[in-house]
Order: C-alpha cells, then structure tokens, then sequence
C-alpha cells in the first residue's frame, strides 16, 4: 500500500503553506475557472499573454493540498516561457498524471522539476484531478485567446 | 432492552476485515452501508438454486422467484406501513425515484409559473429534476431557508407555501444530520393546497418510518442504505395519485395492451415498472427488512441517539474549538451523520489521513452544492456512523484526527 509520505511530500506541502502566484490578474489577462465536480474544489487561473510568452499567472480558489500545490507549483514552471513550451509542460505533467495513454507528442526529456515530486499523486487514484485542476483550467484560460 | 451491537457486528462480514493489521472502521453509512449475513444469503441462494424470471413464465421456479419478489414489496410495505403494497414502486434507486416521480406527477400537473417549494438542505437529487422541469415548464422554485444551527427555518413556511403545488423535502439532511417535523410539514402543505413530496433516504434506515402517520403523499428512499443491495429504490405514494399519473419508463412488463397504434398500461405497481427488474437485489433488500425489523427501528433510533451524544460530547471535550460540527447540537433533533471541519485541514487531505487508520469518512460536497456554499464551504468530511458502530469507534476517528494534525 502506497503510504502517505509518497503522496504529502515536503515540497508539496510547502507549495500548500506558502503558495506562490495566488491572486488574480485583471483583462486583458486571460482567466478561466475550473471545478472538481466530486469534492466542490475550485479553481481560478489568470494569466497574461504578450507576444505569446506568459508574463505572468496567478491562482486563486480553495481546494486540497495536492490542488493548491500543484497549482502553485504550475505557477512558477510556467511563468516567463513562450504558450507553445507551457502547453508542452502541461501536456508532460499530465502524462506524468496518468496512467496510461502514449502520446507521440510529448516531449520526455522536459524536466519537470519540483512537479516531479507530484508523481506519488498516481499512486492514489482518486487525488489525480487534484492534482490536474489546475493545469486543465489552464488550458482553459489559454484556450479563451482563440476565441 | 438495548442492541447487543457486538453480536449484531458479527452478522456484518466486512466488518472482521483488517487492513494492514488494523480494523474497519467504517462511518461512512450514510453514504451506504454494509450487509449483514442474512442479505449476501438471501441473494446468493436465489441465483444459486432459484434464479429465474418474475410475473411471466409458469413453472415452479418462476412462481417462486415471484413470490421472493412480491414477498419483498409486502416487507417494505409493512416496514413503513403503507396502506397496500402495490403502493410500494421498486426502481433502480433513489434518485430514479425521485426523476420518475417529479417527471411523471410534475409533467401531468404543473404548468408554467406553478411554484414548488423546496429546502436549503436538499440533496442534488431533490433539486436538479426540478430545475430541469423549471427549464421544461417554466415553473418557479422557492426555497425554505435554515436556521444558524442547522435546522429549517419555518417562521415563513405559511407565506413560502402560498399558492405551491407541491413541497418536496428530506426527512434528514445527509449533511447536517438535521431530521425534519416530517409530519408537520406535511400537515402544513396539505393546509396549504399542496402535496408533499419526501425524500426519505436518510431517516427511513435510522428510525421507525410511518408513511400514514405522517400523512405524506409520496416518499422515496433507498436500499443500499438500510442494508440491502444497491441497484434498488423505492417510491412509495398514494394509491390514487400513482393511478392518476402516466408511466415514466416504457416497455415490457408496465403494459397491459400494446398495438401498433398505441398502448395501454398496467395496473401498479407494473405500471412503473418497466423492463426486467433487479430481481435478484430487491430479494435481497425483503431480507434486509426483515433483519431490521428483528433489530427494531426504534431500537436502532435508541442506539444512535446514545452514539451521537457520546460522539459530540468526545469530540468537543478533546478538540475545543478545533473542530467545528455543523448541524443541531442536540442528539434528539439530529442523526448520527456528522459533517465537520478541522482545524484548517481540507477535507480531502483528512479523509485520506483518516484513511490511514482504516477509518472510512466521506469528504466533499455530498452532493448538496447549494448548502455548502451557505456553510460557506467547499467541502466538509463526514463521519456518519450506524447501529453496527460502536463508541470505540468513534475514539478512533479521535484518534485519526489528532494524527492529521502531525502532516499539517
């Protein structure tokens, strides 16, 4: 049985007390919110696009450890990187966040860093869409430039 | 005479379980509870030595399998005295209960701007089928606040209930434990020109039920949480107002004539009852009755007033303000469902702690959004104990809790 230190690692709960980028960003900073459907968790993810690099995010909501680290641990991977590298970090986080599904298109040799210590997450199911709330709503709020 | 609950918990397999050494300590009954012996029995001899089709084959163990089948509906009948058994509807489980009844009632009977009154405490069962007939009919829906302690707000109730059609509420919020004046309120509806309309899931396998002392015209409830299988729920109403209502399912079993210009239906409790039902589970749900008859409801009740007062008290003596317990603080208006938080820990992360110890408790919304935002919560953890749970359990979850405080 996986125990709780593979989930609550020391860096996970350091990103849970003290959360890096938490606040909002004001338009034209792009913004979407996300909603765990199973445990009410939400998420608000702002962030600032200008010649399609992220100068800034920011984080906002109420959820778990595993929710709130991993969004303040997006934060600081993602800020000051040109959208076409961040949607790459995400889409190697959530191969990282699962357990299955190859896909072609991941880059394996982007290091993760501090996220990798996220990996114990896997280990306990039902955490996985804590720990990727964030990083959808991203997405999300990335995805709100195209329209 | 008092429940001897630790021959009761022998009858319960799952509850001698260990993990990694330690005990089940399982609270999360409200949620669904275990199974005694006699239920894993009654289901595992019908679909080793009789399983076979109901109401349409004549050999003998058809016949059987019917009589197993209707001997069921008459147990719950009986369990919640209902005047006749074809009153009692088996559906697939509470929440198809409550979209047939408020489908079919509601789209025979309400019109645009009818107004329906519903209750801060709702499950999302008991408000979401609204709100698709709102979208539907164009119908309104007003809401019975509640009090600071938990409990509903009725100083309004005769100006909330002006000119409503029905009133739909729980007999006990899955949340806050709060059991509700079912007959009251009722009382108040019929005053009013209205029905009413209970959702019975949570105080039916706790306490002693009686449909015709409380005057309601249709109450759902569940198996799953009063010791039977899952795969089945229960829509009990009134004999006139089931005939009065069109079918929700269509198909085989609910007719009594079809042609290629239309169809007639079947007389009750068929009518309702389309397809092959889980035959096998509703068998199993008639011998969870009986099991709880034996127990006694009242008895049950007993048992879990004592555990709830233990419990608050405990709780409060070792944690102070540390944890904060939602719902009313005196045992004789409330379940042994306890929704709390602790310290600052969320929910989540204490479930999963707790789930160290083997101790099982449900964090989240308990699919009731509408009353955690008026908790001003996202989530809570919820320890709902049952008459098999003992007082050392919940030192347990005690002990569980002060082990989260070493993480966070």
């Amino acid at each position: 049985m996986a125990g709780l230190e593979d989930l609550y690692r020391e860096i996970i709960l350091d990103h849970y007390r003290t959360p890096r980028n938490r606040g909002e960003l004001d338009p034209p900073a792009l913004s979407a919110d996300g909603h765990n459907p199973l445990c009410g968790d939400e998420i608000r993810i702002s962030v600032a696009v200008q010649d399609g690099v992220v100068t800034d995010v920011r984080f906002s909501g109420s959820g778990c450890s595993i929710s709130q680290s991993s969004a303040s641990m997006m934060t600081s991977a993602i800020k000051g990187k040109p959208v076409e590298q961040v949607k790459s970090i995400v889409r190697r986080f959530k191969q990282m966040m699962t357990i299955d599904e190859e896909d072609s298109e991941i880059d394996e040799s982007i290091n993760l860093g501090d996220l990798e210590a996220l990996q114990g997450v896997v280990k306990f199911p039902v955490r996985i869409k804590c720990a990727t709330l964030g990083w959808n709503t991203l997405l999300d709020a990335l995805a709100t430039e195209q329209k | 005479m008092s429940l001897d609950v630790t021959s009761i918990r022998n009858d319960f397999p799952v509850l001698k379980r260990q993990i990694n050494g330690k005990p089940l300590v399982y609270l999360d009954s409200a949620n669904t509870s275990q199974k005694p012996q006699v239920v894993i029995d009654a289901m595992t001899n019908f679909m080793s030595n009789g399983y076979a089709p109901i109401n349409r084959s004549a050999y003998q163990m058809a016949a059987e399998a019917t009589d197993l089948y209707e001997g069921a509906r008459s147990a719950l009948a009986k369990f919640i005295n209902a005047p006749k058994a074809h009153e009692v509807i088996f559906t697939k489980n509470a929440t198809e209960s409550l979209n047939l009844l408020i489908m079919s009632w509601g789209r025979a009977n309400l019109k645009a701007g009818d107004s329906v009154l519903l209750t801060h405490m709702e499950h999302h069962a008991n408000i979401v089928p609204w709100h698709m007939l709102v979208a539907e009919r164009g119908i309104q829906l007003r809401w019975v606040p509640l009090t600071n302690d938990g409990q509903l707000d009725l100083t309004q109730l005769d100006t909330l209930l002006d000119g409503v059609k029905v009133f739909s509420f729980t007999s006990m919020s899955n949340v806050l434990g709060t059991i509700n004046p079912v007959q009251r309120l009722c009382a108040a509806a019929h005053k009013a020109g209205a029905l009413a309309f209970v959702d019975g899931c949570q105080s039916v396998p706790h306490q002693p039920t009686d449909v015709q002392a409380w005057d309601a015209d249709f109450v759902v409830f569940s198996s799953h949480k009063m010791c039977g299988p899952s795969g089945v729920g229960i829509l009990w109403g009134r004999e006139a107002l089931l005939e009065a209502m069109p079918p929700f399912l269509g198909g085989g079993n609910m007719i009594s004539d079809v042609r290629l210009d239309g169809f007639t239906t079947a007389e009750l409790p068929a009518k309702f009852e389309a397809g092959t039902p889980p035959i096998t589970d509703v068998i199993g749900l008639g011998a969870a009755v009986g099991y709880l008859e034996k127990l006694g409801m009242a008895q049950v009740r007993k048992h879990e007033i004592e555990l709830s007062t233990y419990v608050l008290n405990m709780l409060k003596d070792r944690f102070g303000d540390d944890i904060t317990i939602h719902g009313p603080a005196n045992p004789e208006l409330r379940g042994a469902t306890f929704s709390f938080a602790f310290r600052d820990i969320h929910p989540h992360d204490l479930s999963q702690v707790l789930d160290q110890q083997n101790v099982c408790v449900r964090a989240g919304h308990h699919c009731a959004k509408p009353l955690m935002r008026i908790l001003g919560a996202n989530a809570t953890a919820r320890a709902s104990f049952y008459f098999y749970n003992t007082m050392s359990e919940a030192d347990a979850l005690a002990d569980a809790l002060d082990s989260a405080s070493d993480i966070f």
